[in-house]
């Protein structure tokens, strides 16, 4: 098989292949590196692969051909490539989460999600740059330098689950996880022009994802198209007895559900869609604003029903998704103190300087900028004042959707970033990089499922359309997203 | 003003390890003694990606103390990150509580020279153990060992009651014995399953202010705790006599010197950040389970002395000595209520028993004369069958042979004889070895009964049935 | 809010980061601009709230006290940064007060 008719290959096409044995798992592992050396998804070139190991992924896919001569079948993933974000803890390749503090670790356990994609016969061929510790936007904030936008090499994927996307969209692999805790998925999902789901906080287990913000965190799926992000999302959600947030809620075959409707003239018929007013400003980019509203005329085509409604806290989403995140990093990240694990700092003092040097030597200008700033917001005298009064306003925010969702309506359709993928170096100034987050991080707070889908392109950079629906109704925001990609067709990517 | 015109005030803070299995939030082993890192798991050692998730029984120790102290349980408690850093503490936090703990009031009674007093309770609350540093081991390092990180933990926090160190050390042994007797925890001061912090302050007496509390840390046994309180309630007196304040601060008991020493922590620089613990939900208990737990609890110490002083009759010093320990309680009960002879039970208990389960080394309930076997022999003796000394070799022979006592005592030849034949022919041969005494004694010297007895018992070497020689003494004397 | 040297010294201090005179100047201008967006947050009324997220219904879930622990796929040597007899190493604690800086 060459690279191109690999890059356009379905996981789900994938799996039924290899299954049938009509492709083998060692002729994808082969297909998978020979296109990640074609894109340069190296660090000489897009710098989308942090760490990888051709051997290891020859002995993963022999192990699982032998397995299926056994089996005579194979998993929903046999033999599809996947690769994992380096905050996920996988055995055999590293797991650094992009920092220097990190480097050359190689986690003892595996992260729950990636035993179940293992269990479904995926193949995990590499680990993706990131954001350090998650924290970012852009891709920027690596200790590995940034990642590149396989769409325009001099702009930025996004962040922090930059290089899971760019991997998707060069179809190095047809899906990879990346983590969401304000919109690390679904942010650079839109900027390379790719499908990004955030499950519903609690719907996907957060063992062996290197935490950053505990009340936030969710595993997340790239693919390039909503089935395979839907099939990704039915292995790895589901109840963990080893992270004590993962729900007890049955997770329902979101393929199913919307395949089933996919004949039907009007697939969301009966279904009344959100579009809320503070999503849409004034000054909004006025090429952002025409392709939302060819989406929503095509949600309309579809036999829903489009309305207006309001989620007055928006705008409160920012401040206090950067009070509540950075407190939890703060505590969060005091594990890396160089006792156990990871790189520790040669100092001729005693042990205070040495975790003093080992953490200021290990962390990047933004995580250190995090961990002070949540200090700051849980210390004695601003506790209240900071952390206490942000939770009190996220409820607020999460009670606006409860409100919107518990009078009819359906799912909110809204643009998935204020702005396309910017030049590498453009944005500087913190604030205005954390103002990125703004349609996605309320998602985030209120633990509500949020996913974007490429609607269109301006000047040829993707633009991502997003859809949000309440607690645990993932199979209403597949079917959303699902009967919406069908409709837009190649207009998406044009 | 003297120090006798002022008043101790101490609080203290016991930190108990609950007797489970596993550890607080990891399937770890709370085995002591493993080698070093040995009980170690993803969650325990902080590994990144790794999360909480909170042991059952844990849970259950911690409601039973609270609810043995009288504590109020709260349906719903809320666990709390206490931020900050130290090599032995694996995450930089420790998984504790702190607003909305597992429970609050209470108290324990105690007494001090007979003296009743209620001590207050403040809060229970469950929070996880640091690991162990050893700064000796290595020259220019120190060894970390987190066997024991994340083992639970209760807190007890009472009131500041206590106004002398007997008041205090009394607290710590009635909240020892019933920590024990629940079997909620081994609490060893030795091995460090009870650890003891005390808030200690002096006012003039009478005075209701509380005076400027300081910490004292570092007490590593009941008479250190005694001695440390001593040591800085005299020190606080001193500087107030010479008008002087007390500063706050926190002090390191030293056992060697016997002295408590400042710890030159800087003020303001245990900002903690308390916030609620995001991997763990609330802890909600529902009615049910609290009352079932509350049913469950096995008969407390106090009311068991209680009861052993009513049912069985038996003096204080003893009562004390067999409700120490639960084991030996429930040994001591049932060979009281099998024989129907509690105070002949409660010698044998305190005295053979005793001595034989100390030197072998096992424990009393693997004891090789059950209850019912010593019961056994304590009839035998009431019913006049074997002699108290003979019963004293039966015992020994039951410890070596695992056989019953009337069997023993049977093959031993150690039953008293009661054959009128046997008595007599002993009678007659000692009538006939001591002439004098016995013309004497049937010549009417009735106190000599006594002596020709002895002289029977000797004869028989301690078979003969006293009571039948006397009768047949007495018979023979009558007959002329 | 506004920050100042002293408060980011004593925060950089508590997170254990040694940070550096003239980085400190740079995090006070850029830890304030962040903390200038958030005093919109006090303005925002939240009465009666918290009342309401703190009426839960689930308790977070329990183990078993048999259950077993979790294995590690590779010995404690591969990643701690020095080990000696099975025990953790670290510079030592030189001084008195390092002890005593730990709670119980």
């Amino acid at each position: 098989m060459n690279t191109a008719e690999f890059a356009a290959l379905h996981a789900t096409a994938i799996a039924a292949r290899v299954s049938a044995g009509e492709a083998s798992p060692a002729d994808l592992v082969k297909a998978t590196f020979d296109r990640a050396a074609e894109v340069g998804a190296g660090s000489d070139a897009l710098n989308l692969i942090l760490w990888s190991d051709r051997d290891l992924a020859d002995r993963d896919a022999k192990a699982l051909e032998e397995g299926l001569t056994r089996a005579g079948t194979g998993g929903r993933l046999a033999g599809v490539p996947v690769a994992v974000k380096d905050n996920i803890a996988t055995l055999g390749l590293p797991t650094t989460c992009a920092s220097k503090i990190l480097a050359g670790y190689v986690s003892p356990y595996e992260a729950t999600v990636v035993t179940r994609l293992r269990e479904a016969g995926a193949i995990v061929i590499a680990k993706t740059n990131m954001d350090e510790f998650a924290m970012g936007s852009s891709n920027e904030n690596s200790a590995y330098g940034p990642a590149r936008n396989p769409v325009d090499v001099r702009r930025v994927t996004g962040g922090s689950s930059g290089g899971s996307a760019g991997v998707v969209a060069a179809g190095i692999a047809p899906i990879a996880l990346g983590s969401e805790t304000g919109g690390s998925v679904r942010q650079p999902a839109s900027f390379c022009g790719v499908v990004g789901v955030k499950p519903t906080y609690g719907r996907v287990s957060r063992y062996g994802l290197v935490a950053f913000a505990s009340s936030l965190d969710q595993v997340g799926a790239l693919a390039r198209n909503v089935e395979d992000a839907a099939l990704a999302m039915e292995i790895i959600a589901g109840e963990d007895s080893k992270d004590s947030t993962s729900k007890p809620i049955p997770v329902g075959s979101y393929r199913d559900q919307f395949l089933s409707l996919a004949s039907s003239p009007a697939p969301l018929d009966g279904i009344t869609i959100g579009v809320p007013a503070e999503y849409f400003p004034e000054d909004m980019d006025p090429g952002i604003r025409s392709q939302c509203d060819r989406s929503i005329e095509a949600l309309r085509s579809l036999g829903a029903r489009v309305v207006d409604v309001s989620l007055p806290h928006s705008s409160l989403a920012i401040p206090v998704y950067y009070i509540v995140a950075p407190a939890e990093a703060s505590s969060n990240l005091a594990r890396f103190d160089g006792v156990r694990y990871g790189s520790r700092a040669a100092v001729s003092g005693g042990l205070r300087e040495m975790f003093g040097q080992t953490r200021s030597e290990g962390f990047g200008r933004e995580v250190t900028r995090r961990i002070l700033l949540g200090t700051y917001v849980l210390s004695a005298g601003y506790y209240d004042a900071y952390y206490r009064k942000a939770q009190a306003v996220r409820a607020l925010i999460t009670r606006d959707f409860h409100t919107v969702f518990g009078n009819g309506i359906h799912a909110l359709f809204t643009p998935t970033t204020p702005t396309t993928a910017f030049a590498i170096g453009a944005v500087t100034d913190p604030y205005e990089m954390y103002l990125g987050d703004v349609f996605t991080a309320s998602a985030n707070l209120a633990g509500v499922p949020a996913m974007s889908i490429p609607i269109g392109r301006i000047a040829g950079l993707p633009v991502g359309g997003q859809i949000i629906a309440s607690h645990f109704c993932e199979s209403m925001m597949f079917r959303v997203a699902y009967a919406l990609e069908s409709a837009l067709g190649s207009e998406a990517h044009q | 003003m003297t120090q006798s015109d002022w008043e101790m005030v101490v609080g203290l803070e016991v930190h108990v390890q609950l007797k489970t299995r596993s550890k607080a939030f990891c399937g770890c082993s709370t085995d002591f003694g493993a080698a070093p890192n040995s009980n170690t798991c993803p969650i325990c050692l902080a590994l990144p990606g790794s999360l909480p998730v909170l042991n059952e029984k844990a849970v259950a120790l911690a409601v039973r103390a609270a609810v043995a102290l009288g504590s109020t349980i709260h349906p719903v408690s809320i666990f709390a990150r206490k931020n900050y850093f130290y090599p032995d503490l694996p995450k930089g936090y420790q998984i504790s509580q702190f607003d909305q703990p597992l429970a609050t009031g209470g108290s324990l009674e105690i007494a001090v020279d007979g003296d009743a007093k209620k001590i207050g309770v403040t809060r229970v609350h469950m929070e996880e153990d640091a690991g162990k540093s050893l700064h000796d081991r290595f020259p220019g390092s120190t060894a970390i060992d987190l066997n024991r990180a994340g083992v639970p933990l209760i807190e007890i926090v009472s009131e500041p009651d206590m106004r002398s160190s007997r008041e205090a050390t009394a607290y710590l042994r009635e909240l020892k014995q019933m920590l024990q007797y629940l079997s909620v925890s081994d609490v060893s001061m030795e091995e460090g399953s009870l650890r003891v912090d005390a808030n200690v302050s002096a006012r003039p007496r009478g005075e209701k202010k509380l005076g400027t509390k300081t910490e004292v840390k570092n007490m590593n046994s009941f008479s250190g705790v005694e001695r440390a309180l001593d040591f800085e309630f005299a020190r606080q007196c001193a500087l107030l006599e010479r008008g002087e304040k007390i500063h706050q601060q926190t002090l390191l008991w030293d056992s060697v010197r016997n002295e408590a020493r400042v710890s030159r922590t800087k003020e303001g620089s245990h900002d903690y950040r308390f916030f609620p613990e995001p991997d763990l939900g609330p802890l909600v208990l529902d009615r049910d389970w609290i009352s079932s737990v509350k049913s469950a609890i096995p008969e407390l110490p106090s009311d068991m002395k209680r009861r052993f002083a009513a049912d069985y009759g038996i003096a204080p010093e003893e009562i004390n000595q067999l409700a120490s320990h639960p084991e030996l309680a429930a040994y001591y009960e049932s060979a009281a209520r099998a024989s129907g002879e509690p105070k002949a039970a409660a010698n044998w208990v305190m005295g053979e028993v005793q001595a034989a389960v100390n030197s072998s080394g096992v424990p009393i309930t693997q004891f090789r004369i059950r209850p019912t076997d010593l019961a056994q022999l304590i009839t035998l003796i009431r019913d006049g069958l074997i002699s108290h000394s003979a019963g004293k070799k039966v015992f020994a022979l039951m410890l070596e042979t695992g056989k019953p006592a009337p069997q023993i005592a049977q093959d031993a030849g150690l039953l008293k004889v009661g054959d009128d034949t046997a008595l007599a022919a002993w009678i007659d041969e000692v009538v006939a070895e001591h002439p004098v005494e016995a013309a004497r004694y049937f010549g009417g010297e009735r106190k000599l009964q006594g002596v020709l007895v002895g002289f029977v018992m000797k004869k028989s070497a301690g078979k003969a049935d006293p009571g039948r020689v006397n009768q047949l003494l007495i018979s023979r004397a009558g007959a002329g | 809010m506004a920050v100042n040297h002293d408060d980011v010294r004593y925060v950089a201090e508590l997170a254990r980061l040694s940070v550096g005179d003239d980085r400190l100047d740079e995090l006070v201008g850029e830890l304030n601009g962040i903390l200038a967006h958030m005093d919109v947050l006090a303005q925002v009324n939240t009465a009666g709230v918290e009342q309401a997220i703190s009426d839960p219904v689930e308790s977070t879930p329990l183990r078993s006290d048999s259950g077993g622990p979790l294995a590690l796929e590779s010995p404690r040597e591969d990643f701690a940064p020095a080990m000696r007899d099975g025990f953790f190493i670290v510079p030592r604690l030189a001084t008195h007060e390092d002890t005593a800086d730990r709670a119980p």
